[in-house]
């Protein structure tokens, strides 16, 4: 039975300088790597096969078994892609990464391009978060001089180079192929799949694209074997993972455990919902996953528990709202989100997202009669339907999450708005300041 | 455009192996240069791609980030997504609208501050929160909100609360550019809220096992179709489903 929390990747981050190789190196960084260039590819994959990491971006994904879908007797390069761009609403764990320790990210790209032969490798980060493009940036520069990318590297005969791309703002970028059509200098709109990218990726090249956090956890495999990682977790969500509290707790933050530890019991870690208030509802892995309520707060986070709770982990960003926290209005500025965020390619989520929000907009300002409620939650679930597996990318699928989760578990407040000719909540009251006062 | 910049984005084009994955840097140059997507930073990108003037568009109005107005010294952003909204958010972005006397998307007369509310931007534990030239400011307030432009606007250093004092928006562009600017050093290694799981632990005396200690391996499923039925996604499940008959 592992511990309650098991700082890995977050070991770190509290370490002065923790950004810089020196620093990195002194507690062991880069030992996995130089471990690494002496095993042979595809023992690296069975071991990140064997150790049960599923992809932390989110979808949980077998990270080995993608790496081993990449055609090797392909003779186009191959590459490796970082997904770095975080921007799903409640995720917040690999900025933070990026920022304390790029370098075990760094680390982890070479150990991953190594396994699946790629001698090219791209980080895409966000371009919105410009301290931790720096850090990254200098990191990728402190590697080429020791040594650890460039050509020959330590004397395998292994040649790998690194490119930090900064994007532009685009949310659907973190899907995977809109950010590989970002990648390529293009508006970052969905392809078509199958092909997948391990076939046919970027440059129409076989291609990985893996979360930070899953690249980054390569490292720590490497070094202390797929047992080692294996201990941690339950049974087919193994290991640890970051888990992102946000909202209405005592002292928000990242907690780094084994994949299957309660929001109890880290509501607790986090000293309690903010004092005077209790929990009303949360997402358990950003604003695509559907609400869950405090009758969920004993299901186990990992992909399977949260799965039978009718909702998905994804990225363990769990926003936590308390009684003062308007459920219609959290889910209409989700919904304007989405809408804002839709790239237009197919017409479900493009037009759909639009119709959501006029709807949802005029709900929650009264504006219909209460005669009408029934009806309308009818039209919003039905506008629903329309989107939800009929959308070309996932952006549609997630868009309507929150939508039928809340009327689900928190119909009456829907038409209690129309009963009172508005949003009956105090928008000041869920502040962070509220207890500062009106004007602060 | 001068020479230096049309080097320059040459350079970031040689940066890869298919010249075009170099635009979306080359736009951010663009902006450093300019202050703006300009007509003539899109016809240059053009020419050095080889593209029409209508694609490198097409791509420069699909990203937020890239402006077709002048954007002020200092880009202010207000996250108003669900979370930093419910926290505040969205008073400090009515509150700064009113004091800086601007909306969504405009700039103050004297071209020191443009204001914007934003999405999301990876800092939920520190909600609300503001950006400015993307760097973060943290668990902001109204008042501190409108202390942070007023200090901008009257020329005094303010300095991010993860990171440096902060630059213009122009040089921050450079930045993306993939130009550095020497300031990665500056900043803490994180900011408190990213540490109160690591700080618990050692409290606790919790830590990882010892890589001695081993778990059973080989319960996650290798078969690919039993994968992404597991996997949290409907859509790829069916997508492989689709590849595989």
């Amino acid at each position: 039975m592992s511990d309650t929390l098991t700082p890995v990747l977050t070991a770190d981050w509290g370490t002065a300088e923790s950004w810089k190789l020196s620093v990195y190196e002194a507690s062991g960084g880069y030992g996995a790597m130089k471990k690494a260039l002496a095993m042979a590819p595809d023992d690296i994959i069975t071991a990140v096969k064997d150790s049960g990491l599923r992809g932390r971006g989110g979808a949980g994904f077998p990270t080995g078994m993608k790496w081993s879908f990449i055609p090797q007797d392909n003779p186009k390069p191959k590459y490796l892609v970082v997904n770095a761009d975080e921007s799903e609403p409640g995720t917040c764990k690999d900025i933070p990464l990026m920022m304390a320790t790029p370098h075990t990210l760094v680390e982890g790209v070479i150990i991953s391009s190594f396994a699946i032969r790629a001698n090219t490798a791209f980080i895409y980060i966000r371009g919105e978060v410009l301290h931790v493009v720096r850090r990254v940036q200098a990191a990728v520069t402190e590697a080429y001089a020791a040594g650890h990318l460039g050509k020959d590297i330590h004397g395998s005969g292994y040649d790998l180079d690194v490119v930090v791309h900064a994007g532009a703002g685009a949310y659907i970028c973190g899907e995977e192929t809109a950010l590989l059509e970002g990648l390529e200098g293009r508006r970052g709109q969905p392809r078509l799949r199958p092909p997948f990218p391990a076939v046919a990726g970027l440059y129409a090249s076989p291609t990985v694209i893996n979360n930070v956090e899953s690249i980054a956890s390569v490292p720590s495999i490497i070094g202390n074997g797929a047992e080692w990682f294996a201990s941690m977790g339950t049974e087919k969500s193994k290991g640890f993972g970051i888990f992102s509290l946000s909202g209405h707790v005592a002292n928000p933050g990242q907690y780094e455990a084994p994949l299957g530890i309660t929001l109890r019991k880290l509501i607790e870690l986090a000293g309690g919902i903010r004092a005077g208030h209790e929990m009303k509802f949360w997402t358990p892995g950003g604003s695509s996953t559907p609400l869950l309520t405090p009758e969920h707060l004993d299901i186990p986070l990992d992909f399977e528990g949260v799965g039978a709770a009718g909702s998905m982990l994804g990225t363990r960003a769990l926003q936590i709202f308390d009684e003062t926290t308007c459920v219609v209005r959290a889910v209409l500025r989700w919904t304007e989100f989405y809408k804002h965020e839709s790239c237009g390619k197919c017409t479900p989520c493009r037009e759909g997202t639009w119709w959501l929000t006029q709807t949802l907009t005029r709900l929650e300002k009264g504006d219909f009669d209460v005669a009408e409620g029934p009806e309308v939650l009818d039209l919003l679930v039905d506008q629903c339907e329309n989107i939800l597996g009929r959308s070309f990318c996932a952006l549609g699928d997630g868009a309507t999450s929150p939508i039928t989760s809340s009327i689900q578990y928190f119909r009456e407040e829907y038409l209690a708005h129309l009963e009172h000719g508005g949003c009956p909540f105090d928008p000041l009251a869920s502040t962070a300041f509220e207890t500062e006062g009106a004007t602060a | 455009m001068n020479e230096t910049t049309y080097a320059e984005l040459l350079e970031i084009a040689a940066r890869y192996p298919e010249k075009r994955s170099g635009l979306l840097p080359m736009l951010h140059l663009v902006q450093s240069v300019s202050g703006q997507v300009t007509p003539e930073g899109i016809e240059a990108c053009a020419e050095i791609l080889e593209l029409s003037a209508a694609e490198v568009s097409g791509v420069a109005t699909f990203y937020t980030m890239y402006k077709r107005r002048p954007v002020g010294d200092y880009h202010v952003g207000v996250c108003t997504n669900t979370l930093c909204a419910v926290m505040g958010g969205d008073l400090i972005f009515e509150r700064l609208k009113e004091h800086l006397d601007v909306g969504n998307d405009e700039t103050t007369e004297d071209g020191k501050v443009t204001l914007e509310h934003i999405e999301c931007n990876a800092a939920c534990d520190y909600a609300p929160v503001m950006m400015v030239n993307w760097e973060f400011m943290d668990n902001q307030t109204p008042a501190s909100a409108i202390q942070v432009v007023d200090d901008l606007r009257a020329g005094k250093d303010v300095r991010s609360t993860r990171g440096p004092q902060l630059c213009t928006w122009r040089e921050a562009e450079r930045v993306l550019a993939g130009f550095p600017d020497g300031l990665a050093d500056e900043g803490p290694s994180s900011g408190p809220a990213s540490q109160v799981g690591l700080k618990l632990a050692g409290q606790n005396g919790w830590s990882a096992p010892a890589s001695t200690v081993s778990g059973s391996t080989g319960t996650v499923t290798e078969d690919k179709v039993e994968a992404v039925e597991q996997a949290d996604t409907s859509r790829a499940e069916s997508e492989t489903k689709a590849e595989e008959s």
